[in-house]
């Protein structure tokens, strides 16, 4: 029994290992000097460039989409430990959180596409619109891992807080979100992880570009679509600064994770 | 009859209930200078329920100022929860609900226009378990309830180093006040959360179960101290433990499956008790 789990642990760890192997061996090569410092050109003939803009786009969206996913995720999840408790309406909501957990990432970005691209609001393809979509996929990952956290804040501390005359708003304020917060940067930081790696939601929000621009208000390169791009390209050297593009995605996601760990070591409860 | 130091009390309540309403900012009487007297609590036919369960029905009784009321009976009795109900700590859960009256001198702390954090700065409480805040360091916990409740005051520093004196831990924590308050020992820990109370400057102080996580020589500690707090507050204390409800309590009620079958001078409940069940229970026939 034993050696069969063994087994089926190791078959699991093939394809990591392949992949980790691969993004090294392919992708290591096309980074030098110029990789992180230059934008691609597209060009059929000559220097293929770096992927600073892609690097740029996919930082700046998925910031915008944090800024706007952690606060209302953290918000809902507050309301769900805080007010609703057993409520109709509370278990309501975490149906559709876990519904919406359960969404192909794809119908973000259509969702996106038939709210506020066909519509033309504020423009066609902008890197806002695909923050927001990357926000709406982001959204039920924090709220529940917010809410998980919020739940392990021992009671007798809200109780302790309530007990001296604190108003709820400063009970949370001051004890709850205190005691939760590495949980919450935790748990937001993998749902940040998961967004920037997401290339579904950016197909059809955020246009084609490659030159580098720090507008979220006009059309961005990213890394994952600089990576779709790349791979089909003829050229051996753009396929091969697609593996390069990869690996630099994996690490700056891999960063996430780690940082994301380390916070949670830290934490003061469970 | 009111005395007045009651309506003083009163207005302070129904101030700041109507100033809560209307949210302006709070401005409340200093509360420096500790009232002389201590305010005194009576329940009037006052039932708990949680959900259909009822879990207090119907007790009348009297909480002298500035005396020790223990609350003695078996497991489930409903002492807990009726002293959670004098500070309105009980409706926190959801579904209990509470009727009847808590009167602090004369006025109904369920009244309608009562300030419902006004009430618990008044009449503060301290846990079964300590419970400090764990991000915060031994100072900030002891001036959390300051904070906690928006009370500007001037002169923090001195009240956390008077609150800490007062429950005897500052020799033991004045080099280390910066660091955490769960790093203390667990006897440490609930002196620090009555430091917590008491630095709040209430009137009364409920204790539930104060010492049931303590060992013998905190648990001296702490009944010592509230044998000083005494002076300066009516202290109400539920207790498992018939020793310490002797050794500490001016009267000792008995409660018995949510109703109060005996209160009087904690000699007489021991040696010469009224009723038979509480004969039973003070001898260890039952409970």
């Amino acid at each position: 029994m034993r050696g069969l789990l063994l087994a089926a642990t190791l078959l699991a760890l093939v394809p990591l290992v392949l992949i980790i192997y691969y993004l090294l061996k392919k992708g290591l090569g096309s980074i030098n000097g110029s990789f992180f410092t230059s934008d691609p050109t597209g060009s059929f003939f000559g220097s293929i460039g770096g992927v600073r803009s892609a690097i740029v786009g996919s930082i700046e969206i998925v910031a915008l989409a944090t800024v706007i996913a952690v606060p209302v995720g953290v918000g809902v999840s507050l309301y769900l430990t805080e007010y609703g408790k057993e409520g109709r309406f509370s278990q309501l909501v975490q149906y559709f959180v876990d519904v919406m957990t359960g969404v192909p990432s794809i119908m973000f970005g259509l969702f996106i596409y038939i709210s506020l691209i066909i519509t033309h609001v504020g423009g066609n393809f902008t890197a806002w619109k695909a923050a927001v979509a990357l926000a709406l996929l982001m959204l039920p990952i924090v709220t529940r891992s917010s809410e998980v956290v919020l739940l392990l804040v021992p009671s007798s501390l809200r109780e302790a807080a309530l007990a001296l005359g604190a108003p709820r708003w400063r009970v949370i304020f001051r004890v709850v979100l205190p005691t939760a917060l590495p949980g919450l940067v935790t748990g937001s930081l993998l749902a940040v992880a998961r967004a920037m790696g997401e290339t579904a939601p950016l197909l059809f929000t955020v246009g084609s570009a490659t030159a580098l621009t720090y507008s979220l208000g006009q059309q961005m390169n990213t890394l994952p679509l600089q990576i779709y791009n790349d791979i089909l390209s003829p050229r051996a050297v753009v396929v091969a600064q697609a593996w390069a593009a990869g690996l630099t995605l994996v690490v700056l996601v891999l960063l996430l994770n780690v940082i994301a760990r380390f916070i949670s070591r830290r934490s003061r409860i469970a | 009859m009111n005395s007045p130091a009651t309506s003083n009390k009163e207005n302070q309540l129904m101030s700041t209930a109507e100033e809560s309403s209307r949210q302006t900012n709070r401005s409340e009487p200093p509360r420096d200078q500790h009232a002389v007297g201590g305010h005194a609590i009576n329940t009037v036919g006052l039932h708990a329920y949680y959900g259909e369960v009822h879990a207090v029905r119907g007790i009348d009784m009297t909480f002298a100022a500035n005396e020790v009321t223990a609350i003695i009976g078996p497991s489930g009795c409903g002492k807990s929860t009726m002293v959670r109900c004098i500070n309105r700590m009980h409706e926190e859960i959801p579904g209990a609900w509470a009727e009847g009256q808590v009167r602090l001198d004369e006025l109904d702390i369920y009244g309608e226009r009562v300030d419902v954090t006004a009430v618990r700065r008044l009449i503060g409480m301290v846990f079964q378990k300590p419970n400090p805040f764990p991000t915060m360091s031994i100072f900030d916990n002891v001036a959390a309830g300051l904070r906690l409740t928006g009370t500007k005051a001037d002169n923090l520093r001195e009240r956390v180093h008077r609150a800490l004196r007062a429950v005897g831990l500052w020799n033991e924590v004045k080099d280390r006040l910066n660091s955490p308050g769960v790093g203390l020992s667990g006897g440490q820990q609930q002196r620090l959360c009555i430091a917590r109370t008491i630095a709040v400057e209430p009137e009364v102080i409920l204790m539930d179960e104060p010492c049931s996580a303590l060992d013998p020589v905190a648990t001296l500690r702490v009944e010592e101290l509230i044998d000083e707090l005494k002076e300066r507050y009516t202290i109400v204390i539920v207790t498992h433990n018939m020793q310490q409800a002797a050794r500490v309590a001016n009267s000792t009620a008995f409660m018995l499956d949510g109703e109060l079958v005996e209160h009087g001078p904690t000699t007489e409940i021991f040696t010469t008790p009224k009723d038979e069940r509480t004969e039973r229970y003070v001898t260890g026939k039952f409970g």
